[in-house]
C-alpha cells in the first residue's frame, strides 16, 4: 500500500465526500449518453409534449441512469480497486463509503422511478425501473462475472433510453423506437471489445470473464469484425424505415464505411503490430465508435426536426 | 478563544451542502413547473366531490 492510498482512505473515514464525489457516482459520461438518445426517442415521437414535461422526463431518465451507475459501483468495488481504469472512482478511492454508495443508488432509483411515471405515465416509470433492475441485477450481479457474453446481453441496459423517451410522450410501445434500442444494442458490443483490447490486462487481473479473457484476443478481434458487419447493416436498414430519410442514410453510409474499415483492420492486425503502435487502431475505433452512436442519433433527431417541414423521411 | 483556520474538510463540506441545497431548490422549482404544465393541459379535469369519496 503505498502513502498516497494510505492518505485517501484515510479521507474516506472522515466522511467528507465532496458533491463532486457524489456527481462521479452517476457515470456522468455514461449519463451524457442517456440523456441524448433519450432526447433523440422523446423529440422523434409522434405528438408532443409540454416543455416542462419533457425536460423532467430527460432529467428522470438521467438520474435513473446514474442512479443504476451508483449502484453498478457499489457492487464492483472490489473490482475497481483492481482495473487501473477504475481506482480513482469514488468508492475505490475512499472518498465515499460502499454502504453510502449503495443508499444514494437506491433513493435514487425510486425517486426517479416515482417522478418520471407521475410526470409522464405508468409504462414510462416502468421501463425505467426494470432499466435501472436489468443493469445492476441482470448485468453487474450476475452476467459482469459470469460470462464472455456480459456486454453483448448487458448491453440492453444502455439501449432502453431512447425507448423510455418515446414512450414518455406516447404511453405505448411501437416499432420505431426499438430500433434505436436495437442500433445502441448492436453497437455496444464491439465498443467495448476495443476498448477491453487496448485496456490489455485490467479485466484479466480482475477476472472479469471478458471475451479477451476467456477466448482471447485473436477471437476478440473477429468478434469485433462480426458484430460490426452485423450493425452496419442493422443500420443502414433502419434509414429506409420510419425514423429514417435521406439525411439519416447519408450519415449512415458514411460512418458504417468508417466502422467497418476500422474493424477489418483491427481483424488483420495481430498482437504485435498493435504493441508496436501501442494499440493505436483500437483506440481510434474506440473514438469512431462514439462519434458513430452519436451522429447516427443527430441523423434520427434531424430527421424527426425536418418531418414538419415536410423534408424529414421519406415523404 | 481562538478562531481556527478553515480546513479543506470545511471547504467540502459546505460545498456539499452548497450543492444539496440547489439541487433541493431545483427539485422545488420541478415539480411546481410540472404541477403548472399539468394543471393547464386543456385535458385537465378537475375531479368531483363524489369521485373524490
Amino acid at each position: 500500500m503505498t502513502d498516497a492510498s494510505i492518505n485517501t482512505q484515510a479521507k474516506g473515514f472522515e466522511g467528507d465526500a465532496g458533491f463532486g464525489d457524489y456527481f462521479a457516482l452517476l457515470k456522468p459520461r455514461v449519463m451524457s449518453l442517456v440523456v441524448f438518445t433519450a432526447l433523440v426517442g422523446l423529440l422523434a415521437a409522434p405528438g408532443s409534449v409540454h416543455p416542462i414535461i419533457g425536460f423532467s422526463a430527460i432529467l428522470f431518465i438521467a438520474v435513473g441512469g446514474g442512479a443504476s451507475g451508483a449502484l453498478n459501483m457499489w457492487w464492483d468495488a472490489d473490482i475497481d480497486r483492481i482495473m487501473r481504469r477504475t481506482q480513482s472512482r469514488p468508492i475505490p478511492s475512499g472518498r465515499i463509503a460502499p454502504g453510502e454508495a449503495l443508499y444514494f443508488g437506491l433513493t435514487l432509483s425510486v425517486f426517479s422511478v416515482v417522478m418520471l411515471a407521475l410526470a409522464t405515465n405508468l409504462l414510462a416509470g416502468a421501463l425505467l425501473a426494470f432499466t435501472i433492475f436489468f443493469y445492476v441485477v441482470v448485468y453487474s450481479m450476475w452476467l459482469k462475472r459470469s460470462t464472455p457474453q456480459n456486454i453483448v446481453i448487458g448491453g440492453l441496459a444502455g439501449a432502453f433510453p431512447p425507448l423510455i423517451g418515446w414512450v414518455a410522450v406516447t404511453g405505448q410501445m411501437a416499432v420505431e423506437p426499438w430500433l434505436m434500442v436495437a442500433l445502441i444494442f448492436m453497437w455496444t458490443p464491439p465498443h467495448f471489445w476495443a476498448l477491453a483490447l487496448f485496456m490489455r490486462t485490467d479485466y484479466d487481473d480482475a477476472g472479469v470473464p471478458m471475451l479477451t479473457v476467456t477466448h482471447g484476443r485473436r477471437a476478440t478481434r473477429v468478434h469485433i469484425l462480426v458484430y460490426t458487419l452485423l450493425l452496419a447493416g442493422l443500420a443502414v436498414a433502419a434509414g429506409f424505415t420510419s425514423i429514417g430519410g435521406p439525411v439519416y442514410l447519408l450519415v449512415s453510409a458514411v460512418l458504417n464505411l468508417m466502422f467497418v474499415a476500422g474493424a477489418v483492420r483491427i481483424w488483420r492486425r495481430d498482437e504485435v503490430m498493435s504493441e508496436a503502435d501501442n494499440f493505436a487502431v483500437e483506440k481510434s475505433f474506440f473514438k469512431l465508435s462514439l462519434l458513430y452512436l452519436f451522429l447516427h442519433f443527430g441523423a434520427v433527431l434531424a430527421e424527426a426536426l425536418l418531418k414538419p417541414y415536410g423534408l424529414g423521411g421519406w415523404g | 478563544m481562538s478562531l481556527k483556520p478553515t480546513h479543506d474538510l470545511h471547504r467540502r463540506r459546505f460545498g456539499r451542502n452548497l450543492g444539496l441545497g440547489l439541487v433541493l431548490v431545483a427539485f422545488v422549482a420541478i415539480v411546481f413547473g410540472l404541477t403548472v404544465a399539468k394543471v393547464t393541459n386543456e385535458n385537465f379535469v378537475i375531479p368531483s366531490a363524489e369521485e373524490l369519496k
